[in-house]
């Protein structure tokens, strides 16, 4: 190899983009049918408890806290992310979302609790 | 246990090595450096699948089955359906079994594309490794485009497919396709003209055809020795039986035939591709079916990338089944391997082993040479046998330095 070459290459290096993404400054672009953390709209749920049924991993549990009141626990750590219970839960209860910045030193935290008053779907901070 | 012979070293590679991430066990009996026989043991890598099938619906199998293996999840996960939906009797809507050969084709794309590289970096092309895989990001994210996610796609569920296909992302998939066509094109011309490939491939891992046929060979590797047999053709299921393609064959019965049996299937993917969307019809993408399957049996075949899968389920009218057994293209292959191995030198193995595209051949393993005589041990990673399998060939005058120069240098002019 001629050290010529080498030099052209090192320039063009000096000024091109990099190859890689800025994360986490820049955040990745997600597909559209992308299957990432679940959120859950208690108002809607029913309580049928189909998704318990279907979920491959047993990682969503619904309870009951009131009259037609139910809470959703999901066990982040044991989901994988299939979206079979979004498949299954005939009220629209379950929704998926882009968020994939799941990762936590502390094991409990990946158990997420939405709480069964809450309307936005917003999960429970303390569980 | 028999005698030692004090002439043969005898090395056993894996099963256990803090680097193998798939345990296979192989001992290779040596004179010298030639091999004199091969033994293989499978079997340390049990999951039991099909066991825990059975504990689980029939819906959450398939999340199960997807799992057999990353590379062909969709493979499994299909092979799973159509035996589920024969017992079932159900008719799954046309533009779904459309949308199964579309995912189906992208996944054999990006495996052959895969084994390329792999392949490359055996045999120390290792120029051919970092194009065949900077490509393949192409397809990953046409896969992760329809489907959501790069693997364990979760298109299938039980009488049909869970997304459905848009019109942009149609266009999007033959774009991509259409510059995974010229690569490919330039593949082939590599595969085709370059003397130190053919050269370093050619007459490494020979099966004659009756060999092909007497050890039960799946795939690429039987259709290298000219055995015309690819399910999609024979036994069409999904999308298949209404698009025309070509069962690529080869004489040359090598790793050499290989290469250009998988090259040549990439083309003929793109033009299932173009046909599948093309061709696929409007309506429903899903049947609702019963969460209890009557009682029945069925066996499923799938021309998965490596070869043929196939898939029996037998149910008992409950929510679960009572048996699912799986049996994936490796197994099927490993046999031909100890053939293709015998009488040839230590040098071969990376890539004959490489070259049936096993689900181990990407890992890295440990091999320790031991002499049953003298007691006397030597390691050897797997590392470091592709790097002995390199040199040796370097002596034989086969030589990639150049060539990844060249094609290096190709690059950076442009
Ligand atoms: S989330 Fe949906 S499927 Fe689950 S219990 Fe509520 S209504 Fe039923
Ligand atoms: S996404 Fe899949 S694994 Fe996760 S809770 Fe839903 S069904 Fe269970």
């Amino acid at each position: 190899m001629r050290p010529g070459k080498m030099i052209k290459e090192v320039l063009r290096s000096i000024i091109k983009k990099p190859a890689t993404n800025l994360y986490p400054a820049e955040e990745l672009a997600m597909p559209h049918n992308f299957r990432g953390k679940l959120i859950f709209h208690p108002e809607k749920c029913v309580g049928c408890k189909l998704c318990m049924k279907d979920c491959p991993t047993g990682a969503i549990t619904i309870n009951k806290v009131g009259e037609k009141q139910f809470q959703a626990v999901i066990d982040l750590g044991k989901c994988i992310y299939c979206a079979q219970c979004v498949d299954s839960c005939l009220k629209k209860a379950l929704e998926t979302t882009k968020n994939v910045e799941l990762a936590q030193l502390d094991a409990n935290k990946l158990k997420v609790t939405f709480s069964g008053e809450s309307k936005t779907g917003i999960e429970n901070k303390t569980p | 246990m028999h005698k030692p012979e004090p002439d043969k070293f005898k090395i056993p590679v894996g099963p256990q090595h803090p680097a193998l991430k798939e345990p296979e066990g192989f001992s290779v009996a040596l004179k010298g450096e030639k091999i004199m026989g091969l033994e293989i043991r499978l079997g340390y890598n049990h999951r039991g699948i099909e066991k825990a099938c059975e504990e689980r619906t029939y819906i959450q199998d398939l999340y199960l089955i997807e799992r057999v293996c990353g590379i062909c999840s969709h493979s499994h996960s299909t092979c799973f359906v159509q035996a589920v939906e024969e017992i079932a009797a159900v008719e799954v809507p046309k533009r779904a079994l459309y949308i199964r050969t579309l995912i189906g084709e992208l996944e054999r794309v990006h495996s052959h594309l895969l084994w390329l590289g792999v392949a490359g970096h055996e045999i120390g092309f290792d120029t051919l490794l970092m194009y065949a895989w900077r490509d393949r990001e192409i397809v990953m994210d046409l896969l992760a485009l329809i489907t959501g996610n790069r693997v364990n796609y979760g298109m299938n569920t039980i009488g049909g497919v869970r997304r459905d296909i848009s019109k942009e992302q149609a266009e999007e998939v033959l774009k991509g396709i259409n510059i995974l066509e010229e690569r490919t094109k330039y593949y082939i011309e590599i595969a085709t003209q370059e003397t130190t490939i053919i050269k370093r491939l050619s007459g490494v891992g020979i099966i004659s055809h009756e060999d092909a046929l007497k050890l039960d060979a799946v795939g690429p590797t039987a259709r290298a020795s000219g055995v015309n047999r690819d399910v999609r053709y024979n036994d069409p299921y999904a999308a298949y039986g209404e698009i025309t393609f070509n069962v690529i064959t080869d004489t040359h019965n090598d790793v050499y035939g290989r290469t250009l049996v998988r090259v040549k299937e990439l083309m003929e993917s793109y033009q299932i591709i173009r046909q599948c969307l093309k061709k696929i019809p409007d309506g429903p993408i899903l049947t609702k079916v019963p969460r209890k399957i009557p009682i029945g049996e069925a066996t499923s075949r799938y021309e998965a990338p490596r070869g043929e899968d196939v898939h029996y389920v037998k149910s008992n009218g409950s929510e679960k089944p009572e048996r699912v057994k799986i049996r994936a293209p490796t197994l099927a292959n490993i046999q031909a391997v100890k053939h293709m191995l015998k009488d040839r030198f230590l040098a071969d193995m990376p890539i004959v082993i490489a070259a049936i595209d096993p689900c181990f051949s990407c890992t890295d393993r440990s091999v320790s040479l031991e002499n049953p005589g003298d007691r006397n041990k030597e390691i050897m990673t797997w590392h470091a046998l592709r790097t002995y399998s390199i040199e040796w060939y370097k002596k034989q005058g086969i030589d990639f330095t150049e060539l990844n120069n060249n094609l290096k240098n190709k690059l950076e002019r442009r």
